[in-house]
């Protein structure tokens, strides 16, 4: 398909001011200008954002399923790393 | 494009008995018009997200239509509400412009007949959403938002096809030079309009939209590495009920749902 589409974008969604951007999903288009409209038509035409990115897929450097060992395991033998694992003393607000 | 069948009428001058019902027919049927045209491209588009661009633009003009034609069937107060006159009048009955009826040809003549008419709509609702009518001031004021988004869509798209391959400036520029003599049907002014500015107070300046609309389409057409057509030749006739051939058509597409099954609800 890859030759016969547009290049590929990722569309990111703002869904109120403030809020974090997140990611909606893909759109084809020539150029951004057109990939921000038919990001706008695809994920936003019924007042779901308020604010939208598109982002060249190609500019995404992602980690690959090989690095998930290396990566993410590391991370669950280390309770320690969350603030949780601390008691918090008397007379402190617990969040 | 095929060369659609025409008759040519003059602007009216005679008074009509209920203009502002006109009136409102006019901007209704232009919308409901070309709404349904951008539809029948739904399941067609040249790519996924244009085809959901083309009907969302389809959707949002339709909606505008479905005000208008409201409002009309208040004014005119025969019980005929917006469904009853998009549903059950002929080709005759509509005051559409020749513009919007044209069918859509390729996407050049689809995309650029839309830029025209956006610019033509945009000038014409920020107009009116000043205006002291105050039901049309409102209808005015919410499509011009939406309007302006159409508006920036289609002049992109003309923008890349004129500057875009070979082919496509030569599509653009064959739209161009097609749709051009229904072009001047938009900035008619006839006794409807003396009418309208006289009783309710909707007082639109055609020559200066018109000139507004040129500066508009100009600054496009240049950027698109488009030629501005020169033919002064216009053709005229659907603001009185003279259409081409193809409303017919259109038309008897639109409107069989409702007439084979007349009060059903869906």
């Amino acid at each position: 398909m890859s030759d016969s589409q547009w290049p590929l974008w990722e569309v990111f969604t703002q869904p109120t001011k403030g809020e974090p951007f997140e990611h909606a999903g893909s759109v084809h288009a020539p150029d951004g200008e057109l990939a921000l409209q038919n990001a706008r038509d695809v994920y936003a035409r019924r007042g779901e954002a308020v604010n939208l990115w598109v982002v060249p897929t190609t500019a995404i450097v992602a980690s690959a399923p090989s690095d998930a060992g290396p990566f993410f395991d590391p991370g669950n033998d280390k309770p320690y790393r969350h603030p949780q694992f601390y008691l918090a003393p008397r007379g402190v607000r617990i969040f | 494009m095929t060369e659609p069948s025409f008759q040519v009428a003059a602007p009216r001058s005679t008074p009509v008995a209920n203009p502002l019902f006109e009136y409102l027919l006019r901007l209704g049927d232009d919308r409901l018009v070309l709404g349904h045209r951008l539809s029948e491209w739904c399941g067609h588009g040249p790519i996924l997200e244009e085809d959901i661009a083309l009907s969302n633009i389809a959707l949002d003009l339709i909606g505008h239509a479905a005000s208008l034609l409201a409002l009309a069937g208040e004014i005119e107060g025969q019980g005929r509400d917006a469904d009853k006159l998009a549903y059950f009048r002929e080709a005759v009955a509509y005051r559409n412009a020749l513009l919007v009826e044209i069918p859509n040809g390729d996407f050049a003549v689809t995309m650029v007949r839309q830029f025209l008419f956006d610019a033509y709509s945009v000038l014409l609702w920020d107009a009116l959403s000043r205006c002291d009518h105050e039901g049309l001031a409102a209808v005015a004021a919410k499509s011009l938002k939406e309007d302006k988004y159409h508006l920036r869509h289609s002049s992109e798209w003309v923008i890349r096809l004129g500057d875009g391959t070979a082919e496509s400036h030569e599509r653009a520029q064959t739209a161009l030079d097609a749709l051009w003599r229904y072009t001047g049907e938009l900035f008619d002014h006839d006794a409807v309009d003396d009418a309208v500015a006289a009783e309710a107070f909707i007082a639109i300046d055609h020559d200066a939209l018109h000139s507004l609309w040129l500066t508009m389409v100009k600054d496009v057409v240049q950027r698109a590495t488009l030629t501005l057509p020169t033919d002064p030749a216009m053709r005229r006739g659907g603001r009185r009920g003279f259409h081409t051939e193809s409303l017919g058509h259109m038309l008897a597409t639109m409107q069989i749902v409702a007439r084979s099954h007349p009060g059903a609800s869906w």
